[in-house]
């Protein structure tokens, strides 16, 4: 009997498991259909986001941040379907590449506070709307 | 084999209740959700026994300049964790190595800083090449070290 309910729950989850992925993916459109408007509006000749972009973006080293963050790969690595490490605290990173967790850009308030506090430390300005779109692109295809 | 759960280890903290409470490798782990989450997005949620309420609040009123970095959050939510952080300060709950720690503070001192807390210093004189080591970054950095430190665990390693 425990065994049953056991196997029943280990099922639904499965089965609630496809709809979530689904979901993550819809979100993360819904969040690129938003930085894609603001890019439009700041920008008319706006024609979407890159992935090759984003690459360019994750590795460049910046010079205005902070010197412990030149790049983005500062704390996640060469490779973002590696676990990083910030680089302040030495706290252990979840990769950022979307095949390895599914969770990544699905919570626009998450998104746009890791945004703001990254981008100031890694840019020494705020990003613009384009560049986390290219971002997002390039780490979903990671 | 590295995830033991939760009701495990509440059965051993409940278990080892006692003997914990006066441990100085022991303070109370952090129960809040949002606490969790929020302070450990950067680094490990530091537990509020290790500073006094007043430093709690200075930390909490200083969000946007937080040792450099922009850690500010939305006002409810600030709200909530100065809530929950005040409320477990060592000098409100002085359980565990809340006690040695406490001790150590000036009546009037506002430390924002657990690591230059003297009971921290006394048990951390390493020489120069451990605190190089990569993993460890900065002493900040509990887990590098103190493996089950997000459960308010430090043993000696």
């Amino acid at each position: 009997m425990r065994l049953r309910t056991l196997t029943a729950a280990v099922l639904l989850q499965g089965v609630a498991a496809a709809p979530a992925q689904a979901a993550g993916a819809a979100e993360r459109a819904a969040l690129l259909d938003g930085y894609a408007a603001a890019a439009k509006a700041a920008d008319a000749a706006f024609a979407g986001f890159s992935a090759a972009r984003g690459e360019t973006f994750y590795r460049t080293e910046w010079a205005g941040g902070e010197p412990r963050t030149p790049s983005c790969a500062a704390c996640h690595t060469a490779d973002p379907r590696q676990p990083g490490r910030n680089a302040k605290t030495g706290r252990p990173i979840e990769p950022v590449a979307v095949s390895v967790t599914p969770s990544r850009f699905t919570d626009p308030d998450e998104v746009e506070k890791q945004f703001r506090r990254d981008c100031e430390a890694v840019l020494g300005r705020a990003c613009t709307a384009q560049e986390k779109g290219d971002y997002i692109t390039f780490l979903a295809g990671q | 084999m590295r995830v033991i759960p939760a009701f495990l280890v509440a059965a051993v903290v409940l278990a080892a209740g006692p003997a914990l409470a006066d441990s100085d490798e022991w303070v109370p782990p952090v129960t809040d959700a949002l606490t969790r989450a929020e302070c450990g997005d950067c680094h490990m949620a530091f537990q509020p026994a290790f500073l006094p309420a007043r430093s709690w609040d200075r930390l909490m009123d200083g969000l946007s300049d937080h040792f450099g970095d922009d850690a500010s959050l939305p006002a409810e939510k600030v709200a909530a964790i100065r809530a929950y952080l005040t409320a477990n300060a060592g000098d409100v709950r002085p359980e565990g190595a809340a006690r040695g720690y406490m001790r150590r503070v000036a009546p009037d001192g506002v430390p924002l800083r657990i690591t230059e807390n003297p009971a921290f210093l006394r048990e951390h004189d390493f020489r120069p090449a451990v605190w190089q080591r990569p993993d460890v970054v900065t002493k900040s950095n509990c887990l590098a070290c103190h493996r089950q430190a997000d459960r308010g665990l430090y043993e000696d390693d």
